[in-house]
């Protein structure tokens, strides 16, 4: 008989009394170091909403903390001055704009070249879905001063439309390869079935196609919105007055602590927002983060 | 499903390719309808300027000149370009392996417990939150001041647990009797031998340093065989004597008193009480000098300068780490929780301890999992700007530099220099083209 089988043996043998008490006993460090650490994890954000309701008259000036032995500090002042300021709400609208087109005008185109690509037969087909998926690997930073350029030219610098094109055409090869290959899995028979009753292409794809593809375009979207909402690059080289929100902040941040004031309660605000949509569609983020990483 | 789709398939593959009579315009019509919108924006925002960037990368500032290598070159010989991609190296080494453990440790924690949601939530929330949104917040985590930044305020905490420190900030003799200064100690001139009351007076004292619990100076007995004395605030508004305990006038507790032989050494020490009053006792007959400490006196602590330009890189890393834990931790408890239960146990009946099973079965079965957050990291870290300009004030941006950054400073910060900025993305790209031609094949053989 080797040790081995002498402690599995006892293992077993103690199993089912006391052991289960001290199994449980046995877990409390690990509950308190996770509590430790989740703790941890939080307090920098909590550290920043406290520090958006100090009374503005300490805010830049006294820790956040301070409003634990000093309830009173405590006020929704700033964010009634962020409301108040136009700087501020402006960037927030254009924000919300932009994330929108964002988000619908790259599914959508994207929704209908994938459809091409997994469903119509022309020459050179899947070359081109190649060279589509390829164009993954181009970082954004590759096309900024072209587009900087061309965006002076046309008159589309400093325009909600001209963040939103940007937007799209980097958001298309994702888009394009994700639901190409989610298309691909709609089973033939409904496909042919429908073209032998005589349907067209277009009817095909807004009445069989995108309905069956929801839940990848739903997945896409929230990716999309979150991708964009949370942009600073692109934003902070193409908006010069109509500025997103992240472009607002950025602008303060010069003088930190003076503007605190400012830049507290409107950076709580810009993260609420994503904070929300992310918690409602968490499981679908994940998925999208992993495959990401190609963009 | 599946065989409703395998069945229906046989007779499609019958049919003609093409499916019926349109011409052929009709029917690349409609490809070109599907293609044409997505096909047209990616010509003109992703490929044309790929190209235009290669090509101005080789052309100076004003975009007339042809230059060669010249910008590369210059990326590799000026100074903040050149702190710039070592930082972006240092960044590569260290952040993605740290990210993957710390998720491996979470996960590995996780699953040791049950309702371990309300953590889940803690770590993985900041995934929600801008990288910019991020930056913000750690910029206030960093803030020097330890009534304001948070993490040198834990610090200050740790720092008074570890070594109290004094009282008083600064303070001066309140007559001649005693010399010196905060740096040094102050001393009482007279000589003391048991039996003697000393008293040490100090003025220049600001009140918000005067501790909470002083209480009225008195100046105590004398002691047989011992020595006694107080320490106290000298100064009383509208006036008072110097050197005489009045009324008014507070003890200054918590005061480090020492005593000292004749040979200067410290004999003895002790810390006054909340009327400033102290006393030696059992003493040896012979002189004695009695003096304040300097370590009654000590400055406010500082704090440390994460956001100066030695400590902002890690400081910027472990602000992009504590983003990216949860997203390493979700990953990776996915994959704990697809290892199947049968072969640890096997393990275990096998004999295995803990730390075997978990070093011979469970991490090489998670190694795949493990490589796709490693790489899924690179790339991410890669690319990092958000959180770097957000984080580092201006005047460390030099010293915080990465190459996605000095892209754009170079090119819309100031600098207004295309070639150069075009020569900086095109080195980007080239970086990033061996890890994502790793993924791709990854990803490819997943789908």
């Amino acid at each position: 008989m080797t040790t081995a089988e002498i402690e599995a043996g006892r293992v077993e043998a103690r199993e089912p009394t006391a052991a289960k008490i001290v199994r449980y006993l046995g877990k409390t460090p690990v509950y308190l170091v996770l509590a430790f650490l989740g703790l941890l994890w939080l307090v920098p954000t909590i550290g920043l909403f406290v520090t958006s309701l100090l009374d503005p008259s300490v805010v830049g000036r006294a820790g956040w903390w301070e409003i634990l032995s000093k309830p009173s500090l405590a006020t929704l002042e700033n964010y009634g001055d962020i409301i108040d300021n136009d700087a501020i709400t402006s960037a927030l609208v254009t924000t919300l704009w932009v994330s929108i087109g964002s988000t619908i005008l790259p599914i959508f185109l994207a929704a209908l070249a994938a459809y091409a690509f997994a469903w119509l037969e022309f020459p050179g087909r899947d070359w081109l879905f190649l060279i589509v998926v390829a164009l993954l690997v181009v970082p954004i930073q590759m096309a900024l001063i072209p587009i900087f350029s061309l965006y002076n030219d046309l008159g589309l610098f400093d325009t909600i439309i001209g963040l939103i094109l940007f937007h799209t055409a980097f958001g298309l090869p994702f888009a394009i390869f994700l639901l190409r290959n989610f298309f691909i899995g709609i089973p033939r028979d409904l496909l042919e079935a429908a073209r032998i009753d005589g349907a067209s292409e277009i009817r095909i794809f807004v009445r069989l196609i995108l309905p069956l593809g929801l839940p990848a375009i739903a997945s896409l979207a929230i990716f999309q919105f979150l991708w964009v909402w949370n942009d600073l690059l692109v934003a902070l080289t193409f908006a010069r007055d109509t500025q997103p929100i992240t472009v607002a902040i950025f602008s303060q941040l010069r003088q930190f602590s003076a503007n605190l004031e400012i830049i507290a309660p409107a950076a709580f605000v810009s993260l609420a927002i994503p904070l929300v949509v992310f918690f409602a569609f968490q499981r679908y983020f994940v998925e999208g983060l992993l495959a990401g990483s190609v963009k | 499903m599946s065989e409703s789709v395998s069945t229906a398939e046989a007779p499609v593959r019958g049919l003609p390719p093409g499916d019926g009579e349109p011409g052929i315009w009709q029917r690349y019509g409609v490809v070109a309808l599907f293609l044409g919108p997505a096909l047209l924006l990616l010509g003109v925002w992703v490929v044309y300027p790929t190209i235009r960037t290669t090509i101005r990368s080789f052309f100076d500032r004003s975009g007339d000149e042809f230059v060669g290598l010249d910008n590369y070159e210059t990326l590799f010989s000026d100074d903040t370009l050149l702190t710039a991609v070592r930082n972006n190296f240092l960044w590569l080494l260290i952040v993605p392996a740290l990210v993957t453990a710390i998720g491996l440790v979470f996960a590995v924690l996780l699953e040791r417990v049950r309702f371990a949601t309300a953590f889940k939530v803690a770590v993985f929330m900041p995934m929600a939150i801008s990288l910019f949104a991020a930056g913000v917040i750690w910029r206030l985590m960093y803030e020097k001041d330890p009534d304001q930044g948070t993490v040198n305020a834990a610090v200050a905490v740790v720092k008074d647990a570890v070594s109290p420190s004094g009282v008083l900030s600064a303070a001066q003799p309140s007559t001649e009797a005693l010399q010196g200064g905060p740096k040094g100690g102050l001393v009482l001139e007279r000589v003391l031998a048991s039996g003697d009351v000393a008293q040490l007076g100090l003025t220049g004292i600001r009140s918000s340093d005067v501790p909470g619990d002083a209480e009225q100076a008195v100046v105590p007995e004398a002691l047989a065989g011992g020595i006694t004395g107080v320490v106290w605030r000298d100064f009383k508004p509208g006036g008072g004597t110097a050197g005489e305990v009045e009324d008014e006038e507070l003890g200054l507790p918590g005061v480090t008193v020492e005593l000292r032989d004749e040979g200067d050494r410290s004999v003895a020490q002790t810390t006054t009480a909340a009327d400033g009053t102290f006393a030696f006792e059992d003493l040896e007959a012979g002189s004695y000098r009695a003096a304040i400490g300097p370590n009654t006196f000590s400055e406010p602590y500082a704090g440390v300068s994460w956001l100066g330009a030695s400590l902002i890189t890690p400081a910027i890393m472990l602000s992009y780490i504590w983003v990216w834990a949860g997203f390493a931790m979700v990953v990776i408890a996915a994959g704990l929780a697809a290892i199947p239960r049968d072969l640890l146990e096997a393990a275990r009946t096998d004999g295995a301890t803990e730390l075997q099973v978990f070093r011979r079965v469970t991490i090489p079965l998670l190694a795949p999992v493990l490589t796709v957050v490693f790489i899924t990291m690179l790339i991410y870290v890669l690319k990092v700007f958000d959180i770097v300009i957000a984080v580092a004030p201006g005047s460390v941006q030099d010293d915080a530099n990465v190459i996605a950054l000095a892209m754009w400073r170079t090119s819309f910060g100031g600098v207004n220099d295309f070639g150069l900025g075009a020569a900086i993305a095109v080195f980007l790209f080239l970086l990033v083209i061996p890890i994502l031609a790793v993924n791709v094949r990854r990803f490819r053989r997943e789908v």
